[in-house]
């Protein structure tokens, strides 16, 4: 029964436009957004056992490339701009992945980092990307009929996005490549001594997860019409591991859900109505609080609440 | 005959220990060998340099005439070389076939093909099931690998080694906390598996070694001191001073 959730929560998705206000429109499209990067990022930290903190590196690469690869005032190509931002992440994945993949466990969170804060001030502090001020997109890509400056266009090719993410990854997940990276999770050691070159897997789902990455940060790009270097720091890559681990690591379902709590109550937290202007003002702090207790309370994250209750 | 896997002044130095000392040994299809000898006398050294783990610091390993001693584990695994482990390293998440399966998809490997489902690839499948009817789990495949017994486990070990379908079995300690019952069965599979494999085998069980061994190595701090028949070891007296004692 619960395996038809997925189709049954894309179909609502599908028919929210009709019934929300543009600003919650504006919300559950960033939710989209970042269900997208929650999940490449599950790819990694779930499927395989890598943890990176690294990973806002790829985000930020897709986005400054949706933004920099752009014609100045003229309507760029919405395909070959979302494959540009995706290769481009991908190759950077590849460098990273290809030397921090030499190192393990906490050895490997830190060269992510370091790699990701690499590119960080890369854009922070040349001109390569407008600095710390970051740059516009003039005008938002075109793909035939199809106008990614047009809300309700852009809501469902973001939609689509998350919807393609979803899917290839359940298809890997049950494939032989994904059922090696559980192997490799679980016992690397073992996987070599059965033939695995298991660098070379954790290699490819490195890339793979880059250029997930780097396809979440183009919408985000496109959808905002402007990015900075924030996009790539190590709070957003903290953000996003925090979302996987919030809704339940090893899931796909937990990767989305994890996005969306995370994002709902970054919302309700940073609006006066509801928690007064201090608390508004501080909304990290209770984010925080509330994740701390969410982790404390339950270890497998918000997915494991719902399988208590079934 | 001449050897499948035959190693010539293989050594091993960590820092100025040196754990394995100019090491020659040849093992042939339809013997079980078994390598005997303290607790670090280089044993377990002796399986990792074989099976790719460690490099050597001297020395070579042919594999039917192939020098292989610069080849990776995966790619010797691949070749043909299994092996298990003294400490369990089954994957106790996954059901048993699971376990043997994924073990038997390294030569079957398509990574590409993700819109294949794993469970459905039939050749892996088909040598996991042969696997764990040879190591005789084969009423267990759907059980999940962590909740068997630890012969259970021990025989699933072997299992996932054979669903590689390997020509030499690098064993370390197969017979390691097993009760006398599960030791014959496990004898027993290693004497229907000796006609087809070259066997290494690690055993601290004498009486097991004695029993099953075409072969006996005796090692002492990283050297071969004895290697011979086992009549022969017996009566050996270096062996008896150094190892056996009261044999």
């Amino acid at each position: 029964m619960t395996r038809w959730l997925p189709l049954v929560a894309a179909l609502l998705l599908a028919a929210l436009p009709a019934v929300l206000t543009p600003y919650t429109t504006d919300l559950v499209v960033k939710i989209v957004i970042f269900a997208v990067f929650a999940l490449s990022l599950e790819l990694l930290v779930g499927m395989t056992g890598l943890v990176s903190l690294g990973h806002a590196a790829f985000f930020g690469l897709g986005a400054y490339v949706a933004v920099m690869a752009s014609p100045e005032s003229d309507a760029g190509n919405l395909v070959v701009l979302a494959a540009a931002a995706m290769g481009v992440a991908a190759v950077y994945a590849l460098f990273v992945g290809a030397l921090s993949l030499r190192t393990k466990g906490v050895y490997f969170i830190m060269v992510t980092l370091a790699f990701a804060q690499m590119a960080y001030f890369v854009f922070h502090d040349t001109k390569l990307g407008g600095g710390s001020d970051g740059i516009y997109l003039n005008v938002r890509p075109l793909l035939g009929p199809v106008d990614a400056g047009n809300k309700l266009h852009f809501y469902y090719l973001a939609l689509a996005a998350l919807v393609a993410t979803y899917g290839g990854l359940a298809l890997l997940r049950r494939s032989r490549f994904g059922h090696a990276l559980a192997g490799i999770r679980v016992n690397e050691q073992r996987m070599r001594a059965a033939g695995f070159a298991t660098y070379r897997y954790k290699l490819a789902a490195f890339v793979l997860a880059g250029a997930l990455a780097g396809l979440a940060g183009f919408l985000l790009a496109v959808k905002d019409g402007f990015v900075n270097p924030e996009l790539l720091s190590w709070h957003e890559s903290g953000a996003v591991l925090l979302m996987i681990i919030l809704g339940g690591l090893g899931h796909l379902r937990g990767a989305v859900i994890g996005a969306v709590a995370f994002a709902l109550l970054k919302e309700l937290y940073s609006t006066p109505a509801l928690v007064g202007s201090f608390l508004a003002d501080h909304w990290q702090l209770t984010l925080g609080l509330t994740i701390i207790a969410f982790v404390a309370l339950l270890p497998k994250g918000l997915i494991g609440l719902l399988e208590r209750t079934k | 005959m001449s050897a499948l896997l035959s190693c010539s002044g293989l050594t091993r130095r960590f820092g100025g220990l040196t754990a394995v000392n100019n090491v020659s040994l040849d093992f042939e299809v339809g013997q079980v060998h078994a390598v005997i000898g303290t607790n670090g006398a280089g044993k377990s050294t002796l399986i990792n340099m074989l099976s790719g783990e460690l490099p050597a610091s001297d020395g070579r390993i042919t594999l039917a005439g192939d020098d292989i001693t610069s080849w990776p584990q995966a790619r010797r695994a691949r070749a043909g070389v299994g092996r298990s482990y003294q400490r369990t390293t089954i994957f106790p998440e996954f059901s048993v076939l699971e376990n043997a399966r994924l073990c038997a998809q390294a030569a079957h490997a398509r990574p590409w093909a993700v819109w294949q489902s794993a469970a459905t690839c039939p050749n892996s499948g088909r040598i996991a099931r042969d696997a764990l009817a040879g190591a005789g789990l084969a009423e267990m495949a759907e059980r999940s690998a962590g909740s068997l017994s630890h012969g259970g486990k021990r025989q699933l070990e072997i299992a996932m080694c054979l669903a590689t379908e390997p020509r030499v079995l690098l064993l370390d300690e197969p017979l390691a906390g097993m009760g006398s019952e599960e030791t014959d069965r496990m004898l027993e599979l290693l004497a229907r598996l000796k006609p087809g494999h070259a066997i290494l085998l690690v055993e601290h069980d004498m009486d097991a070694v004695f029993r099953i061994a075409d072969r006996i190595t005796v090692m002492v701090n990283g050297e071969v001191i004895a290697s011979d028949t086992p009549a022969a070891i017996r009566s050996n007296r270096d062996v008896q001073v150094a190892y056996l004692g009261e044999h």
